[in-house]
């Protein structure tokens, strides 16, 4: 498939997206992580520490974003790039709320930017992602930047 | 676990180094499972020698859940206001990663007292992965 023109991407926004934060996916992360501090996987441990339930460790939002299932094809599908040429450039958290097993978190994106460097042997696309809990509050915000290996 | 203060830091101190590793295949694939990125990159090392790569390599993501760790190992993760990085490398199957940080800013800004750390993760020989920062509020 050809693909498309980089900056075809810049502005294009996402649907909103809905996922429920699951205690067991939580668990599952901290073991994948190595996750040494207990609040992460105990119920109780993350009671005593003063939580109402598990916490979502730092870079989870990441995950709940990939985690959730989308309506529509994703930037990469629309610019029709093989999965194999990817590789994460750069990502930026900002924290303005904890996020904890149970809570439903709401994502909507925009692509900031798309450019391409070194003749369009490397092509980026910056990202930004809002996340808002079931009270309507923003628990944090995401930047990532993609490069594609052409 | 000795709370941190503001007043007792200064810039330069450095965090616990936290090492993790070596990555094995096995924890490639628990981190697709567990993280939702089921790119085959990291876990078909078929797809990744067709993608022009020697084999599987480690999410920059994973790395930057173990930088995480440093931070929460050392403050509260309620402390933590920004945490960014750029990924400088790739990380190898069967490396170890060394995470480190210091205190390169101090400042209060909305009443609050807050400090910059610049962090690092690097493999074997010292090839730095991921280079970023995090502001973290503190007492």
């Amino acid at each position: 498939m050809e693909q498309k023109d980089i900056k075809s991407v810049i502005g294009r926004e996402t649907l909103p997206k809905t996922i429920t934060v699951e205690q067991g996916q939580l668990q599952f992360f901290a073991k994948a992580t190595g996750a040494s501090d207990k609040l992460y996987w105990d119920v109780e441990a993350a009671k005593a520490a003063g939580h109402p339930a598990i916490p979502a460790p730092p870079t989870f939002l990441m995950c709940l974003d990939s985690l959730c299932p989308s309506k529509e094809a994703s930037i990469l599908a629309y610019l029709g790039v093989d999965i194999g040429k990817i590789l994460h450039g750069e990502q930026r958290f900002s924290y303005a709320e904890p996020i904890y097993a149970g809570d439903e978190i709401t994502f909507t994106s925009v692509v900031l930017d798309a450019y391409d460097k070194k003749g369009g042997a490397l092509q980026f696309i910056v990202s930004e992602a809002q996340a808002v809990n079931q009270n309507g509050k923003t628990v944090g915000t995401m930047t990532n930047t993609l490069v594609i290996r052409n | 676990m000795t709370a941190i203060k503001y007043d007792t830091l200064s810039v330069g101190d450095a965090l616990p180094d936290h090492v993790t590793g070596p990555i094995s295949r096995a924890n490639l694939a628990l981190y697709a499972g567990a993280s939702g990125d089921h790119n085959p990159i990291h876990i078909d090392s078929d797809f990744a020698k067709k993608s022009g790569m020697p084999d599987v390599f480690a999410h920059g993501m994973l790395s930057m859940a173990y930088l995480a760790q440093l931070i929460t190992n050392w403050v509260p993760q309620t402390q933590m206001r920004e945490y960014g990085v750029r990924f400088t490398s790739i990380t190898p199957i069967h490396a170890t990663v060394t995470c480190k940080g210091k205190v390169v800013e101090k400042y209060e800004i909305d009443g609050e007292k807050r400090v910059k750390i610049e962090i690092t993760a690097e493999v074997d020989g010292g090839v730095n992965t991921l280079m970023g920062d995090a502001i973290l509020a503190l007492d």
